[in-house]
């Protein structure tokens, strides 16, 4: 008898769930979608087209979404977790020969009423299935070499599927969100230090051969690199993101240019600027009190997601919570070095706020399976 | 899936000691972006504000109005018309290759135009580019009611050069052309105008040499615009000053007649007023179409100007300088007389040829003319009589009088290529020939050959002079934006009245007496009649061999080796109003080519209009009246525009 199935009797029934579930949380979320459609209105020139719309539609679909999510029990959910991942990686596999190309990369497989990107999904698989591959792992075999090999081995498969695509940011995204699942889960320190000191050899090694038969990247993923190294090089050409990105920033101010006022974006200098550029176009309108408070929403988010985490006494959830946690984490925090010009351009959206479907409804899902994991917890 | 059996308070703590772990992680990640958004949005606010301003705010400039060119009656000469073109922006056009193929079914596009454009696409992808100009009015609709089919191209309106009397007015007038970079590097500290791609400038003519009040100053406009170099708005703007708008003397009416007077010969003509210096008509014949250059002129058809032996490019009027022959022969006479060297009844006897140091100089007629005193040498143009003249007076004084009169100095017209001429004198040869004068040089130049060159217009100023004894100076501009500019009355050159007096009366004598040279071609209109002389210049050496033989007539001679005619005359020869000048390249004899042209430039000057029959002698009535008629038709009328615009 496991400890989840003596305790199920406190866990609530039926539609008194709704009660348990994580509102502060689902209401930090709205809140950002909020600040999204906001941004979205003033991207479009004062208008609910092209992209509002659609976007508050989606976002009320992720809503609901979640909220089933959250209702099924999390034991179900950890059940699936390994079919998940399979479905996952054969989508991904699928792309490889039926996807569509957009924006110079193949991503999405479009289902008719929606187009799914596989490398989307699988950042929530990928979670679900190491803390369930965890939650079975007996502790004491965590750090042992082959029980370390298995779970590096499902990191690496996409990833190298995603490289393919090919799409740097998730690939990262992906190798950094399964890393921390296995530092949380308790793999030893000594395997970490390891990874870092292999990583450093590597870049040198990208580096090093660049211009050869044998570079390991592909010019254009150099290329953002050397703009990233170095935007002002080039400023209408590569650089000329970052750049114009870095001056909207700049020109916002304490207090910013005010709501549908930024030229940048406006004025169509910001490239993708509904998509992985919107918080410029924030940053523009709103200034510098703008952005912490968005910052400050998602520092709110991952807060109540560890509170939740810490509080949960299931293995299985608490790794899971932390999981989706560090991947919202990532998403944000990658996009605003990126556009802060911190981090090369990869081409990651900001989460919840940023233009695209596929995206924002599997976070949602994602944060229902927090909902459920927050709702069923032992008690 | 059966669960282990496990330590879950272990299992709890170490996953929250290690979710703590990465909690501090991110949180320390957090402050970075934190602190990195503080450092860009409020410690460099300002630098970046600046830059977001200089990305969106441009300076534009508006290209100012050129002046126009109005005739002395206020006829156009030359205009601004709107001008359509179709810019493209390759930013917009996404499918640069499909937006061309879709323009090309609405507007006929020039191949070497859409790789031009095609290339300066590559090369900033920022501006628009033209891809078609000056396209028509029904062309420029079709491409703006398929506007939506049509992204990144855009139907845009401007100003640009007309000039509807194309042909007559090419020499003086000019034309303008797009700014080449040769043009750039010829003028130091350059308007801000020229560096506007295609911005258009005088290229020739008084379009050139007028450039600085017909050009105008640039204004300035702020404006907004977006990341593709599109004009969003403007914020604001500071007008320019449009070019000025200049008159100019010349008549078109009597242009127009003259050139087509003129159809079909290499030639020349000036037509001034004794009065004020007013250019009335400058002519240079075969014309060409102006226009053509200022929509960039083809290969083909520039090679044709260039290789037509009647050369339309220069303006023979000013810029052709010919031996003036025989219409050099008052000048002799008068710095004879005025030196006090001869008196008007001094006679010199012609055998029809003239022995210098051992070297024959024949008269023009072999058998000779007799005793010759001044009145009949000029009336039937004896060579031997200003040999003699020369060698009596010298060169010296011989070039001092030609100078007096304007002939080898250059007046000062706003035309291109005004020429000097050349009046030689002792020091002259010795500077650019290294040799020394010698007195065949003299005896040459005394009947206008040798060394001695004029343009057209000179002869015009010199025969004014003469009419006038006052130093009337040309003038082609009569005012600029209404203000009228000083005359070229001219002051009294001093000369001897009665000296004077004697030459207009030989003047005279050749178109209206008997014997003159020109007396087929004079004008029998009480108050009317004029006063002229011939001119016939050789522009080969007739050698002894051949002059043994019998000179053969002009007309058994290729064009190009046959003489040069002239004439020059004055009317009415009492009351001098009119100056003129005619050469016919090649043309033959002056009596029997220029007179002709010239006395129907001066009757058309008298009148103002067709002359009545009743002025020309009544045997040539009948042929005038249908050269007359012949003209009409094949020349527009300005007189009822004019009218119109009255």
């Amino acid at each position: 008898m496991s400890y989840l199935e003596y305790t199920v009797k406190n866990v609530p029934t039926g539609l008194r769930k709704i009660l348990y579930v994580n509102w502060p949380l689902a209401l930090l979320l709205t809140a950002v979608a909020c600040v999204g459609f906001l941004m979205l209105y003033s991207v479009a020139g004062g208008s609910f087209q092209p992209w509002t719309e659609p976007q508050m539609k989606r976002f009320a679909l992720g809503f609901v979404a979640m909220l089933s999510v959250g209702m099924v029990p999390i034991w179900f959910w950890r059940s699936v977790a390994g079919v998940a991942y399979g479905v996952s990686l054969a989508l991904l596999f699928a792309v490889e020969f039926f996807g569509s190309i957009g924006m110079g990369a193949q991503r999405w497989i479009d289902l008719g009423f929606m187009r799914l990107q596989p490398s989307e999904l699988m950042k929530i698989t990928l979670v679900m299935l190491l803390a369930a591959y965890y939650d079975w792992l007996p502790m004491e075999r965590t750090s042992r070499p082959v029980w370390v090999l298995i779970p590096v081995v499902l990191i690496l498969v996409p990833v190298y599927l995603v490289l393919k695509q090919p799409d740097l940011g998730t690939s990262i995204l992906l190798i950094a969100a399964g890393g921390a699942m296995m530092f949380f889960a308790g793999v030893h320190w000594a395997y970490f230090a390891a990874v870092v000191a292999a990583v450093i050899g590597l870049v040198t090694a990208v580096f090093r051969s660049r211009g050869t038969d044998w570079q390991l990247l592909a010019n254009y993923q150099y290329r953002r690199i050397d703009t990233f190294l170095d935007p002002s090089s080039d400023p209408l050409g590569a650089g000329y993101h970052i750049t114009q990105s870095k001056i909207a920033l700049g020109s916002g101010g304490w207090t910013g240019r005010g709501f549908m006022q930024g030229t940048q974006s406006r004025l169509n200098f910001l490239p993708e600027k509904h998509t992985d550029f919107i918080f410029t176009t924030l940053a523009e309108e709103f200034g510098f009190l703008g952005a912490i408070s968005l910052l400050g929403l998602y520092v709110l988010i991952i807060v109540f997601c560890i509170s939740s985490a810490v509080a949960n006494r299931d293995r299985f959830s608490s790794l899971l919570i932390f999981g989706i946690a560090t991947t919202f984490f990532l998403f944000f925090s990658v996009n605003m070095s990126m556009v802060m010009g911190l981090a090369p351009v990869v081409g990651v959206p900001l989460p919840l706020v940023s233009y695209g479907g596929s995206a924002m409804l599997i976070l949602l899902i994602g944060f229902g399976l927090v909902q459920s994991a927050h709702v069923h917890r032992p008690r | 899936m059966r669960r282990p059996k496990r330590d879950t308070a272990l299992s709890h703590r170490k996953v929250t000691r290690r979710g703590l772990i990465v909690g501090a992680g991110q949180a320390g990640f957090l402050g970075l972006l934190a602190w990195r958004m503080r450092y860009l949005q409020v410690d460099q606010a300002d630098q970046f504000r600046l830059l977001a301003e200089e990305n969106r705010i441009k300076i534009r400039l508006i290209p100012p109005a050129r002046g126009q060119i109005y005739d002395r009656n206020g006829l156009i000469i030359a205009e601004n018309v709107p001008s359509y073109r179709i810019t493209m922006e390759r930013d917009e056009a996404g499918d640069v290759d499909r937006v061309i193929e879709r323009l090309s079914r609405l507007v006929t596009l020039d191949p070497d135009e859409v790789k031009r454009a095609r290339e300066e696409m590559l090369r900033t992808r920022l501006h628009p580019v033209t891809i078609a100009d000056r396209v028509s009015w029904e062309e420029l609709s079709r491409v703006a009611v398929n506007a939506p089919a049509l992204p990144g191209v855009r139907p845009e309106v401007g100003l640009s050069r007309r000039y509807p009397m194309n042909d007559e007015y090419a020499h003086v007038v000019g034309y303008v052309g797009p700014v080449s970079d040769y043009d750039l590097e010829r003028i130091e500290a350059p308007d801000q105008l020229l560096l506007i791609p295609r911005f258009q400038i005088g290229k020739v003519g008084l379009e050139n040499q007028r450039e600085d009040i017909l050009r105008g100053t640039a204004g300035t406009k702020r404006v907004e615009q977006n990341a593709a170099g599109r004009v969003m708005r403007e914020l604001d703007r500071r007008e320019g000053q449009a070019g000025r708008d200049l008159q100019i003397t010349t008549d078109s009416a009597l242009q127009s007649y003259i050139h087509a007077r003129l159809e079909g010969e290499s030639a020349a003509a000036v037509v001034l007023d004794c009065e004020t210096g007013d250019v009335l008509a400058s002519v240079s014949t075969p014309g060409f179409d102006s226009n053509l250059f200022v929509r960039g002129i083809s290969v083909a058809d520039y090679n044709a100007l260039l290789e037509n032996k009647y050369r339309p490019l220069p303006n023979k009027s000013v810029q052709g300088i010919y031996p003036p022959g025989s219409t050099f022969k008052m000048v002799t006479a008068l710095a004879a007389l005025e030196a006090g060297i001869s008196v008007p009844d001094d006679t010199v006897y012609c055998p029809g040829y003239l022995e210098v140091s051992d070297r024959k100089f024949h008269c023009w007629k072999r058998a000779g003319h007799g005793n010759v005193d001044l009145a009949r040498s000029l009336r039937e143009s004896c060579d031997v009589y200003y040999y003699e003249m020369a060698l009596r007076t010298g060169i010296e004084k011989i070039s001092e009088m030609a100078r007096r009169l304007g002939l080898g100095v250059q007046h000062d017209l706003p035309m291109t290529g005004v020429a000097t001429g050349l009046v030689p004198d002792k020091q002259w040869k010795r500077e650019t020939r290294n040799t020394d004068w010698v007195i065949g040089d003299s005896v040459n130049a005394s009947i206008g050959q040798g060394y001695v060159l004029t343009s057209p217009m000179q002869l015009a100023v010199m025969t004014a002079r003469l009419a006038t004894g006052r130093s009337v100076t040309p003038r082609l501009i009569k005012s600029i934006d209404g203000v009228e500019t000083p005359t070229g009355h001219g002051e009294d050159m001093g000369l001897n009245e009665n000296n004077l007096r004697t030459i207009r009366r030989a003047m005279y004598d050749v178109s209206n007496n008997r014997r003159g040279t020109a007396y087929g071609s004079r004008i029998v209109a009480e108050g009317m009649r004029m006063a002229g002389k011939t001119g016939t210049s050789q522009v080969r050496n007739i050698t002894a061999a051949e002059r043994a033989q019998g000179v053969r007539r002009n007309s058994d001679l290729p064009w190009e080796r046959r003489d040069h005619a002239l004439f020059v005359d004055f009317a009415p020869h009492d009351n001098p109003r009119y100056a003129v000048a005619v050469v016919i390249e090649h043309g033959g004899g002056g009596s029997s080519a220029a007179a002709p042209v010239a006395r129907d430039i001066t009757l058309q000057a008298l009148y103002g209009e067709d002359p009545p029959l009743e002025a020309y002698p009544s045997k040539d009535r009948a042929r005038i009246r249908a050269q007359q008629k012949r003209l009409r038709e094949a020349r527009p009328d300005y007189s009822k525009d004019a009218s119109d615009r009255a």
